[in-house]
């Protein structure tokens, strides 16, 4: 899907310093419609901040990023919503006095590309299993609930680019592999996934290629199959037992 | 927009009430204090209801629309109805000022809109600004007198402030407001812009407040910085707020209707046991019902006007 070098997302160099600390330190990745990138890593090698840098939470401090050629770095996060790009949190975030219906219409509502058409939002909930709960207070949800309610409410701006943040950490077996099936179909309607994720099962099951990331810099890019034979990648994760 | 009918029928219940009670009722003061307060609640409702920011120093607006009225009658011989504009315009300046507070969130906003106020306070009662304000010396205006006009302009603002709450709780922008008092990141990543919305509520909270400071000042036409600007106001309209249940319409009057009734019936005559019962209301409420009166119903899943 990529042609002459204007991905769907294009992250290039990009340094995100917290202090003295570099937690991202020189990321690059570009992401086309229809795929999905995992980014994996120990805990603290960057893969939150990258994704709360692409979703606008923080302003990258070196680089660029682009979405369809534009260059977003720095933009307010309203604005990447409405320009399609979307996101999950890793401890969700729902409105929790309102109601599962207006958690996602409010993002129907303000959050939509202008381009495109909001979904329908009954059937948005249907497909999460979410319709039943339709009139109940985000807080009285269990935390399964709300991660599935996150991911509707990201859903209902009808991104081109969503960016996954553990969304699996928390469910059931059987509610994996429906979320990792839910996924691949978002992917095969031709949206972008990047998809940050512990669970490895879970991360090969939805995954086309991997990042691996390591104190805030790239350190393999390839399929999950590869990654686990990588020596760097083992001695990462291993702590160089069998490095 | 789905217009819930409870909104508006107790709305206009309470307006209806308010407009004919000076006729069954001779003591015209203290039902005008009653539609200031149950403005001034609703007012504060829409900025701590809607988006969670609980502004200390409302009564700066408060002030600042009551000077803004006394100044244009007494420096520019303005009419009445002129003066409330300036008082109107003097509150969203002051609120446009005062924006950078809105950086700040939680206890801090509200200690530092606290003090804004208590510097608008000090500016106005400046003796070097006895010119213009009259400085502490306090303020006629005896000139616009008009007891029974300004009361049922009082009970217009109240109404369409009432109109404005029964809007915000029925529309997709009170909505987005609500999205923001619950969180601002997701809110922003939902497409809300938080910075815009909630900038619109903080000058819609300050506008009614300068309208009530306004027609205050027209309606007792003699007073001193210290009755504008006392911060007794603040705490007054906060605590009715809080008392009754933020967000909803009900929540506000109930507030206003049971405390401040309390405190007309036994606070002036038998002060010592007002502030007991006052006092154990209040602990009581914050122990028991944090989220108001109100939250009695909804917890049940009543839905409550």
């Amino acid at each position: 899907m990529s042609h002459s070098g204007t991905n769907l997302l294009r992250v290039e160099q990009v340094v995100k310093r917290f202090g003295g600390f570099r937690a991202l330190d020189g990321v690059s990745f570009h992401l086309d419609p229809g795929e999905v990138l995992g980014l994996v890593g120990p805990n603290g090698s960057g893969k939150t901040t990258c994704i709360n840098v692409i979703s606008g939470l923080y302003p990258p401090d070196g680089g660029g990023v682009t979405f369809e050629g534009q260059p977003i770095g720095g933009m307010p996060m309203h604005m990447l919503a409405r320009r399609g790009i979307n996101r999950t949190f890793q401890s969700p975030k729902p409105f929790l006095s309102l109601t599962v219906q207006e958690n996602v219409e409010i993002a129907a509502t303000y959050g939509h590309a202008a381009d495109r058409a909001p979904p329908d939002l009954r059937a948005l909930l249907a497909s999460l299993q979410l319709d039943g709960l339709a009139g109940r207070a985000a807080g009285d949800l269990n935390s399964a609930q709300q991660k599935t309610l996150d991911l509707a409410r990201a859903l209902a701006t009808a991104p081109r680019l969503l960016l996954v943040d553990e969304l699996a950490a928390g469910l059931n077996p059987a509610e994996l592999v429906r979320m990792s099936e839910r996924l691949r179909a978002l992917a095969a309607d031709g949206m972008a996934l990047l998809v940050v994720e512990h669970l490895m099962g879970f991360i090969d099951r939805v995954t086309d290629r991997v990042i691996v990331m390591n104190a805030g810099k790239e350190i393999f890019e390839g399929t999950l199959a590869t990654a686990t034979r990588d020596p760097e990648v083992i001695r990462v994760f291993l702590g160089g037992a069998h490095g | 927009m789905k217009l819930r009918v409870g909104d508006a029928v107790l709305a206009a219940a309470v307006t209806a009430l308010m407009a004919v009670l000076p006729g069954v009722y001779s003591n015209e003061l203290l039902l005008f204090n009653f539609v200031m307060f149950l403005t001034l609640s609703q007012g504060l409702n829409i900025l701590y209801g809607f988006t969670g920011y609980l502004p200390f120093g409302y009564v700066g607006f408060f002030g600042a629309g009551a000077y803004g009225f006394a100044i244009a009658v007494m420096n520019y011989g303005a009419g009445p109805l002129p003066a409330m504009v300036v008082a109107a315009a003097a509150a969203l300046i002051l609120a446009l000022v005062l924006m950078p507070l809105l950086r700040l969130s939680g206890a801090y906003f509200a200690i530092a809109s606290l003090a804004a106020a208590q510097a608008v306070y000090q500016v106005i009662s400046n003796p070097a600004l006895e010119e213009i304000t009259k400085g502490p010396y306090g303020v006629s205006l005896t000139g616009v007198f008009a007891p029974r006009l300004s009361y049922y302009v009082a009970v217009a603002i109240m109404a369409g402030t009432f109109a404005l709450v029964v809007w915000l709780r029925n529309s997709r922008f009170g909505l987005a407001l609500q999205a923001i008092r619950e969180d601002t990141v997701s809110a922003g990543m939902a497409g809300v812009s938080v910075v815009r919305f909630r900038t619109v509520a903080w000058l819609l909270s300050a506008l009614v407040a300068g309208l009530v400071g306004g027609v205050f000042a027209w309606h007792i036409s003699v007073f001193y910085p210290d009755t504008a600007f006392d911060v007794g106001i603040s705490i007054f309209a906060t605590v009715f707020t809080l008392f009754g249940g933020a967000t909803t319409l009900t929540g506000p009057l109930l507030g206003v209707a049971i405390l401040y009734g309390v405190y007309n019936a036994i606070g002036i005559t038998v002060p010592q046991y007002f502030q007991l019962i006052y006092g154990t209301l209040i602990v009581g409420l914050v122990m028991f019902l944090p989220n108001g009166l109100v939250s009695l119903l909804t917890r049940r899943g009543i839905r409550v006007p």
